[in-house]
């Protein structure tokens, strides 16, 4: 495929990802963002990198520790992860996990309260204890999009920013050429990693995902003293410690949305703020004093088992459609990689991601949303 | 798995959030002359009414440039919130008609952001404006709300301007007008329109020195009436001029040379070339506004139900256009301001690395990085302060980007050589006023939220391994995990 021509739609770290992976094959990639790189989901998510549910996680994890190097822009990218149990029942969720953690050969260490707090200095001593991942971590979204973007571009590939892609040419099965407001891009194949955007634009080419839309959020706080180790969650919420000190935090419930071809109108933060700082501060009671300074919002989308699609089409064939379903940026590294091969050889190299296959939704029921309640309020 | 599904999701937040606290037909967030008076033109129409106002504010605040740029030229008075309260009453005797009307009053109490269904969000149960005091946050409804959150200071940088004693004339005034608490002698001040003019007639009446005010443009700008009465007071306006150099010791300013090289000694340098309606709250809630030059910037298209008043709604309209004459200033600075000049004080982002788009100086630079510039930015579209943000970290501290953020969208509009008006202004984001995790925190949240609660979307088949699909361990999974979630 040396020379040929691939358009990717959107810009967040699949599609970037996806780009910088097909760039170092040696393929001419154009990226299409309907605004700036990054700034849907993959600028505002909690930025982990533990998923271990994924057949990806593998190369997830081989992946991150590479990155920096590889893209030749800092990522921040840390490594591990603990968990702090807050009540007797999330203690007994988190030795659930560790333990199986365990019996998939993924290193882990329980730590009592002594060992939490030695481990994580802002923890205090209502916890009933911890789950050390040696495994996994997170990374900064932001700089990790524009390390993506950056290292595509030096290898000749082609960002171009404030261009929603609104359709497709196609001819003999195929696409031929992507379509913006202003311009058509010719191309040999197309990624489709717009996020929630994605059942619009593929039900032009007549394929149906079935995907819905919902908003999640976070706060951060001023820089707190630096911990030995970034990663901290538990008690519900998830979120890391930024290398300037912030403490980002999100989780908790999430409002479905219907989402139209532009995008997200907006993407307002609530007062969820105020129990998300509840949880963060019982969870790093020495945290507690620490200001609040931004919140914020995001949209994303799942499919209905909330696992990524990542699939090349039979028809038009040369297309890659890929939604992360929500969990898509520490993956990122990895999805990257998945639609490459989907994009050169029309299979994954690393890992059996059959898994992920559109496929697997034929035949789901019309109601599906309703069915699940991921319906938005009326 | 066999999933069952009934129509429900149980980690919605659907009807998860509290009712607020207490519902006013008309809530005013700030105490000025027009936040009184519209509190009491609702009171006397015979709704309900909350007036708040976030002074006094801790020393902590005020030691953070916010709500206004106060250089750490506070007297320790400040420290003692009994007194100020008491001063604030002093200074403002319609505050004391305003209770009489039927107002209710609560200073000390920060409104920290407004929130209603739109766009993006239908899940909440009331329009309702989060309110916090010293020692805990709550929710109120209302019907209707006035803005009347006034003005803050602008600052700009010049060498040494990250130094106590430099400071804001909104500022200036707060404290010699209401607290009687400004901690300075002698100041020299930046600015000769209006604002700069009375700044410097009231520091005189309060038996304060001037040491001369500073004019980048060819002329004073303020009112004839003005510059007169500053000179027959014996102060000059240097024109033609800005700050080269300011001299510094352990409590700050100490002096100043200007680019002619006259010098000064002074202890405080007043920032006064303008002032920037605090549309924080508005803007944090995707209230429309617009950019209106001759009222000071940004300000607030205007809604029915969100309603706007004095400066926060515009400064007067003299047709004086406030942006161009802050760009001269701005663009007077580039000249001046070496490399490592600090634009951000709270990151510590020098003008270099505003410009080249660098990231903090914790983080390694490899040789592509440096590479990197403003200037290769562009080529991918125009600059968006918010993505300049994310990169420098410039406008991500504490002060929440009130010293930073008017002058990296002019720094922006310069550098990529666009008009100031083409340059995105920076999100404002709740809460738009610091608040510590301990006052944010809904404590008393209701059991719907606690039981809705997941770390993500609660979805049982998201976080299965792949090894454990279709083995006894995924329904093990779905147990230890999902409490009721599609049962
Ligand atoms: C609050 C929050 C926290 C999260 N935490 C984590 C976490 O800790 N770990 C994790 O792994 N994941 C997390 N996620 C999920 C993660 O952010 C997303 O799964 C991931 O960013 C998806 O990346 P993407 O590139 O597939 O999609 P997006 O980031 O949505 O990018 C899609 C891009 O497509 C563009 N686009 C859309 N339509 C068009 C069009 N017609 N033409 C051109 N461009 C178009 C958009 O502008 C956008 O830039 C979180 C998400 C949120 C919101």
């Amino acid at each position: 495929m040396s020379g040929s021509e691939v358009v990717i739609v959107g810009g967040g770290v699949t599609g970037l990802s996806a780009g910088w992976w097909l760039a170092r094959s040696g393929v001419k990639v154009t990226v299409l963002d309907k605004f700036i790189v990054g700034w849907e989901a993959s600028g505002r998510n909690g930025g982990g990198a533990s998923h271990y549910s994924s057949p990806l996680f593998d190369e997830e994890q081989r992946m991150w520790p590479q990155m920096d190097e590889l893209l030749g822009y800092p990522t921040e990218h840390q490594k591990g992860r603990i968990l702090i149990a807050m009540t007797e029942r999330q203690w007994e969720q988190y030795r659930f996990i560790a333990e199986r953690h365990t019996r998939l050969n993924h290193p882990v260490e329980l730590l009592d309260v002594k060992q939490v707090q030695e481990a994580v200095p802002l923890a205090g001593d209502n916890c009933f204890g911890g789950v050390h991942y040696k495994f996994g971590g997170h990374a900064n979204p932001q700089r990790t999009v524009q390390a993506y973007a950056w290292a595509l571009q030096d290898l000749g590939g082609k960002i171009i920013q404030h261009s929603p892609v609104t359709g497709f040419e196609t001819a003999g099965g195929k696409v031929t050429a992507v379509k913006t407001a202003n311009a058509t891009y010719g191309c040999d194949a197309v990624v489709v990693a717009a996020g929630p955007q994605i059942p619009q634009l593929m039900a032009q080419l007549g394929v149906d995902v079935p995907l819905a839309a919902a908003r999640a959020e976070m706060i951060i706080t001023e820089p707190a003293p630096m911990m030995p180790l970034g990663g901290v969650d538990g008690h519900k919420i998830y979120g890391r410690q930024t290398l300037r000190g912030n403490l980002a935090y999100g989780g908790g419930p999430h409002e479905w949305l219907d989402v139209d071809a532009t995008g997200p109108a907006a993407r307002p933060s609530t007062p969820l703020a105020r129990n998300l700082a509840k949880r963060l501060a019982e969870l790093l009671p020495k945290a507690a004093h620490l200001n609040v300074i931004r919140s914020w919002a995001g949209v994303i989308e799942n499919s209905p088992d909330g696992r990524p699609i990542i699939d090349r089409l039979t028809s038009p064939d040369n297309v890659v459609v890929a939604s992360m379903s929500s969990v898509g940026f520490g993956l990122s590294p990895a999805s990257g990689h998945a639609i490459r091969d989907l994009v050169i050889d029309g299979k994954c190299s690393f890992a059996d991601i059959d898994i992920l296959k559109l496929s697997r939704f034929d035949g789901l029921e019309k109601d599906w949303r309703e069915k699940r309640g991921w319906m938005p309020i009326a | 798995m066999e999933l069952n599904f009934n129509g429900t999701d149980l980690c919605a937040v659907n009807g998860t959030r509290s009712a607020p606290e207490a519902r006013y037909d008309l809530v005013v967030v700030g105490a000025g002359p027009s936040g009184i008076a519209a509190a009491i033109d609702g009171a006397a129409a015979g709704q309900s009414v909350l007036l708040v106002d976030e002074n006094p504010v801790s020393g902590w605040l005020m030691g953070n440039d916010t709500p206004l740029y106060f250089g750490g030229r506070m007297t320790s008075a400040t420290q003692n919130s009994d007194r100020m309260l008491e001063a604030i009453f002093m200074s403002m005797p319609d505050l004391e008609s305003a209770m009489e009307a039927g107002v209710e009053l609560l200073l000390g109490t920060t409104a920290w952001g407004v929130y209603r269904n739109g766009p993006g969000v239908n899940s909440l149960p009331d329009q309702v404006v989060g309110l916090a005091d010293r020692d805990r946050s709550w929710m109120v409804g209302f019907k209707k709300i006035v803005i009347a959150t006034g003005a803050r200071d602008l600052a700009i940088a010049f060498p040494g301007w990250n130094q106590p004693g430099v400071m804001g004339a909104a500022a200036l005034t707060m404290l010699l007008t209401r607290y009687d608490a400004f901690a300075g002698r002698r100041l020299l001040i930046l600015g000769s329109h209006d604002l700069a003019l009375e700044t410097a007639l009231l520091a005189l009446d309060k038996g304060l020195e001037v040491a001369g005010l500073v004019e980048v443009r060819d002329a004073p700008q303020g009112s004839a009436a003005l510059v007169e009465k500053l000179a027959a007071a014996g102060v000059a306006i240097h024109c033609g001029q800005s700050i080269k150099a300011t001299k510094g010791g352990l409590d700050g300013v100490e002096g100043a040379t200007l680019t002619d090289g006259t010098d000064f000694v002074c202890d405080t340098i007043c920032v006064a070339i303008g002032l920037v309606p605090s549309i924080e709250l508005v803007d944090a809630m995707h209230g429309a506004r617009t950019l209106n030059a001759q009222r000071g910037g940004y300000i607030p298209a205007g809604e029915p139900n969100v309603i706007t008043v004095g400066d926060c709604a515009g400064l007067a309209d003299t047709g004086f256009d406030h942006v161009a004459y802050r760009m001269d200033w701005v663009r007077a600075a580039l000249k001046t301001n070496a490399p490592d000049t600090i634009i951000c004080q709270c990151e510590e982002v020098t003008l270099a690395d505003l410009i080249g788009v660098q990231p903090p100086q914790y983080l390694d630079r490899p040789p592509a990085i440096q590479a990197r510039s403003l200037d290769t930015l562009l080529q991918d579209g125009p600059a968006n302060p918010d993505q300049i943000k994310r990169l420098t970290r410039s406008g991500m501290g504490v002060c929440q980007g009130r010293r930073c953020r008017d002058q990296v969208a002019m720094l922006l509009a310069i550098e990529s050589d666009k008009p100031f008006g083409t340059i995105p202004l920076a999100t404002h984001r709740a809460p738009v006023r610091p608040l510590p995790l301990k006052i944010l925190a809904e404590w008393d949240e209701p059991a719907a939220m606690d039981a809705a609660w997941d770390v993500w979307f609660g979805i049982p088949t998201q976080w299965v391994p792949v090894e454990d699909i279709g083995t006894p361990q995924e329904d093990a999974h779905r147990e230890m995990l999902y409490t009721g979630m599609y049962k």
